[in-house]
């Protein structure tokens, strides 16, 4: 590790200014970020802890009735707080471990945006908006690819506010080494249709296969999209499955989300 | 009534106390005053030519004592390797010369070029990164039959080829083999890998060399499984330091698994380091770094040949094997794929004619040495695979085929080399039919059917020597060094006991069990026995500990000095009851004469001979401490069945293990709830093997799985409660205690197991699957049934 400055403000606007130091980095749980700095593969200048600031931290209800998580909550807090929206408690109940869960926030993963990650696949099933400290930003604008976000340097993730669906389901395939995502489906079941997105197959990061979502919001059933993948090209391959095998599993985790659902 | 003292009771570990309250003194809790740190550069290529190296920019940075490189080396010897393989015509193996830093050349990814010793660790690691290392890379030799092709890339340009050794075992009886073959009634023959593993240790591996100017003396603190053995290395053959003049520790060790056995440039690093700078200079790796400089395990590719006769008995055995050595020998690598591995191919089985043929190969790869099991866990895996895919082809049961060829007389001498003392391998496979519920499993098939799962039932049996080994039969085959093992035990002058032992203990307990041989012994409580090891100034010359052989040998050693003591004792007794020597009989910690009420306490004994006012002076010398060197006059072959049944998801190939069974015969026990420890532990590592781990390079020699992102590791969740049972029990008949060591077992037996079960599920599924390499992870598992 390389030496950096520390900083733990405890507003938004103290966090924003003190972002901007030139290479300075927020730091959510520091379950992703203070690994790679270990490693000599990230030397920020500074870090700015979110962990501060209190506005940041915890679950509310909205006006529209969206579940509001404040951007650094931790996977624990929301495993145990998210009891109104079942698919998404269920999703940060199965990540890592109790260590990780107490730490990592859902800022941090979003704002990450690992491949392999579950937060992803969450909130762009639910058509989540991410709320920051300059602008709200709709799901399906925000993932651009892996580890690449809408966010702009210096941008703070404050908050996802995520519409709760009638019915939803997290399936997560575990790759054996690391336990991330092989792959993730999750499928959330709205009024006005269906959403599926399905994270750790696509070399694109996170992504909805909306074929399904067309077939499942005529019918949501497991039996209608019997048989049913995405093709295999632009699949991650690697030591851990090819990408037909990866193809392959979304249909598989798909169906078992939609049963797991109904 | 369980006993609660000597051997068969089962005390909780006393070393564990230290262990999980944080309290144990491991090589990195050691502070020398005024240590420096180094941090080794690493090659990241995998097959390179250093054209040059400049330390200008690197060598002025802040905290920089001195940088060493390969050059600092030049007249200092190179690391050894311990054990000389003698090819099939004759020939001796070939052997590289192996610096402690690159010479000219990096061969693998990990290979150090360059050591930066500075007043810190983030300063030597700074440094490291202005160092400026012009490499010239070279093709890299990664596919060992690649290796060996015409005009392939050498390793080592000195050498003729990348072959090591072409290994005939034995050589003579080849041509009967393969007539043997010509007339069999049937062959099944079966390729596999044994996949490469990480040792992984929890404790990674630290050394600090430390140098005391006033005496001219050396100390090493290193994370060892044998402080003698590296101090006779190390001392001998690389920095030519006499014993007398180095002393080797090695503290609490957190695991081993083998890879701390070896003796490893960066303890002779250190060492030399220390004296050169007048400083202690400390090594620490990191996690990341062990899995590319702590030697790896396995990685054997196999063709085996069964042949049976009309009436499904074996007729002969024949292998065809390439082993990976890595891109240097590692101390023992040239034994484990020859007399480790090639001694156990009978098995279990009394198959007459057998013949193993290994062509050692190196590559540029992190080199490969012994691993839990070494050698017998590969030829377990490839000789129960096959014997299991023949009572496929033949429709027979596999238990049935497996007990029709049972040897079942001893000593039973096997065609090769090496005599079973006892074993009975009907006994454990009625223990383990026992356990295992066989006749409940078609019921728990159909059960999972209806969840849409297949299950899958395997067995196989094992057979290993441990208790390593005679001096004299490993010096004919090619080691460069004894077997015994040595202990001391002091008897202080109030009752109490010190035993100093050449074995070590990194996890098995001995702290615990050796002192319930003493109890048992002399008739005292455990708590009167201490147990010294892993410092070669307190310790005698011993051989550490691997191989299961703790007990076996180290055991035996403690035993026979034990055996001294009692008999100076009794003359002491017999003095002080004015009775004759051979009247007296000690029990419960008492000396009384034969046939009389006359009686001594242990504790009178000893003080007599400490305080020897009323002593028989003219006849024994005061003091009660004695020493023993025990040599093993055979190997022990501990024996078991196991048994593992598995349930696959069709849908996404994961196979989950639903119940593992293991009866083992381990002779007698010391302790039980250790031995179940230690089978626990070797089955999870198995299973590991099995299910999940697998050290894969790509075609440049880039290690894939060189992190927990990649390299999957067995976790609780992924194992279940296992049966354990070693109610079967034959004694050793050669060493004093009947025992044959527990060590290793777990993880030999039990990888055939997994996957005899998986081919079995799928093979339920309607799939014509006869092997899938391990690990059978849920994506080969898929790709197996979908072609
Ligand atoms: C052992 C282990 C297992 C794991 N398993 C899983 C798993 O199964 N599934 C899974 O999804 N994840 C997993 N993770 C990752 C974990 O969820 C992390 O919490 C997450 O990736 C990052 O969150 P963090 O709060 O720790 O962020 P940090 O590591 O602190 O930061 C990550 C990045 O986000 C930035 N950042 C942090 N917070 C904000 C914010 N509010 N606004 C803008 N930028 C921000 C940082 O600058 C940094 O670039 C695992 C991690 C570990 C160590």
């Amino acid at each position: 590790m390389y030496n950096f400055d520390f900083e733990k403000p405890s507003t938004i606007a103290d966090a924003v200014s003190a972002l901007g130091t030139e290479d300075a980095q927020a730091l959510g749980g520091g379950q992703t970020l203070l690994p790679t700095m270990k490693q000599r593969l990230a030397s920020p200048s500074k870090l700015v802890s979110l962990n501060g600031i209190t506005e940041m931290h915890g679950i509310c209800t909205g006006d529209d009735g969206a579940l509001c998580i404040g951007g650094a909550t931790t996977h624990a807090d929301v495993a145990a707080g998210a009891g109104a929206y079942p698919g998404l408690a269920g999703l940060a109940a199965g990540i890592g471990d109790p260590a990780v869960r107490a730490r990592g926030t859902i800022g941090g993963s979003l704002a990450n945006n690992d491949p392999s990650a579950c937060y992803p696949a969450g909130a762009l099933a639910s058509g989540a908006t991410l709320v920051t400290n300059a602008r709200e930003i709709a799901a399906d604008d925000y993932f651009q690819g892996m580890f690449t976000t809408a966010l702009d340097e210096g941008e703070i993730l404050t908050e996802v506010r995520f519409p709760v669906p009638e019915a939803s389901n997290y399936q997560k395939f575990e790759q054996p080494a690391s336990r991330f995502a092989l792959v993730g489906v999750f499928v959330a079941k709205y009024a006005d249709g269906v959403r599926v997105a399905v994270t750790g197959a696509s070399e694109e990061g996170v992504f909805r296969w909306t074929e399904a979502e067309a077939v499942l919001s005529g019918t949501f059933s497991a039996d209608a999209i019997a048989g049913m993948a995405p093709g295999s090209d632009g699949m991650i391959s690697d030591l851990h499955g090819t990408g037909a095998y990866r193809a392959h599993l979304v249909g598989v985790l798909t169906r078992r989300a939609v049963t797991a659902a109904s | 009534m369980p006993k609660d003292n000597g051997i068969g009771a089962s005390p909780k570990r006393r070393e564990d106390v230290r262990f999980l309250s944080g309290t144990g003194n491991y090589t990195d809790d050691i502070q020398v005053n005024g240590q420096a740190y180094v941090h080794f550069l690493r090659s990241d290529i995998a097959h390179a030519k250093i054209n040059g190296i400049n330390l200008d920019a690197a060598s002025a940075m802040p905290g920089v004592i001195k940088i060493f490189t390969g050059a600092d080396f030049e007249g200092v010897g190179g690391i050894p390797c311990g054990w000389q393989v003698t090819d099939r015509h004759g020939e001796p193996m070939q052997e590289p010369a192996h610096p402690v830093l690159a010479q000219g050349k990096v061969r693998y990814v990990g290979d150090q070029i360059a050591a930066v010793v500075a007043e810190t660790l983030e300063q030597a690691r700074d440094a490291a990164e202005a160092i400026e290392v012009d490499l010239e890379e070279l093709p890299a030799v990664v596919d060992m039959k690649a290796a060996l092709a015409d005009g392939a890339t050498k390793v080592h340009d000195d050498l003729t080829s990348n072959l090591c050794y072409d290994w005939g075992f034995v050589e003579e009886n080849k041509p009967a083999v393969d007539a043997a073959f010509e007339a069999a009634a049937h062959v099944t023959t079966l390729e596999l890998r044994n996949n490469r593993l990480v040792a992984n240790p929890m404790e990674p591996r630290v050394a600090i060399g430390d140098f005391n100017r006033a005496t001219g003396d050396s100390t090493l603190y290193t994370t060892s499984q044998n402080p003698h053995v590296i101090r006779l290395l190390m001392g001998a053959f690389v920095l030519g330091i006499p014993e007398h003049k180095l002393r080797v520790v090695a503290p609490d060790v957190g695991g081993g698994f083998g890879t701390k056995i070896f003796h490893y440039a960066e303890e002779a690093f250190c060492t030399f380091a220390a004296k050169a700078l007048n400083r202690a200079v400390k090594w620490t790796s990191t996690r990341s770094e062990a899995f590319i400089s702590d030697a790896h395990g396995r990685d054997h590719v196999t063709k085996i040949e069964l042949a049976l006769d009309a009436e499904n008995n074996f007729t002969a055995v024949r292998t065809d094997t390439h082993a990976n050595m890595g891109a240097y020998l590692s101390t023992f690598a040239p034994s484990v794929p020859t007399w480790l591995h090639g001694t156990l191919m009978a098995g279990n089985y009394k198959t007459p004619l057998i013949y193993v043929n290994v062509k050692a190969v190196f590559t540029n790869t992190v080199p490969v040495d012994a691993y839990r099991g070494a050698g017998r866990p590969e030829a377990t895996f490839q000789l129960e695979r096959v014997v299991d895919k023949a009572a496929r082809e033949l429709g027979v049961d596999p238990i049935a085929l497996r007990r029709q060829n049972f040897i079942t007389e001893f000593p039973y001498a096997t065609p090769v080399a090496v005599e079973y003392d006892t074993g009975d391998y009907h006994g454990t496979m009625d223990a383990l039919e026992n356990m295992a519920d066989i006749s409940g499993f078609e019921a728990r098939r159909k059960a999972s059917e209806a969840r849409g799962m297949l299950r899958g039932f395997g067995v196989n049996c094992y057979i290993e020597a441990c208790g390593i080994a005679p001096s004299n039969l490993v010096g004919q085959l090619g080691a460069r060094a004894g077997l015994y093992e040595s202990a001391t035990v002091r008897v202080n002058a109030t009752g109490g006991l010190v035993v100093m032992t050449g074995s070590h203990s990194h996890g098995q307990g001995h702290e615990t069990s050796f002192p319930q041989v003493i109890a048992e012994m002399i008739g005292i409580d455990e708590s009167m026995v201490e147990i010294v090891h892993g410092d070669t100034a307190n310790t005698p010359m011993g051989m550490g500990t691997y191989g299961s052989r703790s007990i076996a040998v180290g055991g035996s050693a403690m035993v026979r000095a034990t055996e001294k003591i009692i008999a100076k004792a009794k003359k002491i007794a017999a003095h002080l009851m004015e009775a004759a020597d051979a009247d007296i009989e000690l029990k419960d910690g008492s000396f009384s004469v034969a046939g009389t009420d006359k009686s001594v306490a242990w504790g009178d004994v000893t003080l007599a001979a400490y305080v020897p006012h009323n002593y028989p002076l003219e006849d024994i010398e005061p003091g009660l401490e004695e020493t023993a060197f025990y040599d093993p006059a055979n190997f022990t072959y501990p024996s078991g069945a196991y048994a593992c049944e598995v349930e696959v998801d069709p849908e996404t190939g994961k196979v989950t293990i639903e119940a593992f069974n293991a009866a083992d015969d381990f002779g007698n026990i010391i302790n039980p709830m250790i031995v179940d420890g230690q089978v626990h532990g070797g089955i999870g590592q198995g299973i590991g093997q099995a299910l999940l781990e697998n050290a894969s390079y790509d075609e440049n020699g880039q290690l894939l799985s060189a992190s927990y992102m990649d390299y999957a590791m067995p976790r609780a969740s992924d194992v279940p409660f296992y049966g354990v049972d070693h109610s079967s029990q034959t004694p050793c008949t050669h060493n004093p205690l009947g025992v044959k060591g527990c060590g290793e077992a777990g993880a030999i037996g039990s990888p055939p197991a997994v996957i005899n079960a998986v081919v079995d599920a799928l093979r339920s599924g309607g799939h014509d699957i006869h092997h899938i390499d391990m690990p059978v992870s849920p994506s080969r598992v898929w790709q197996a049934m979908n072609g």
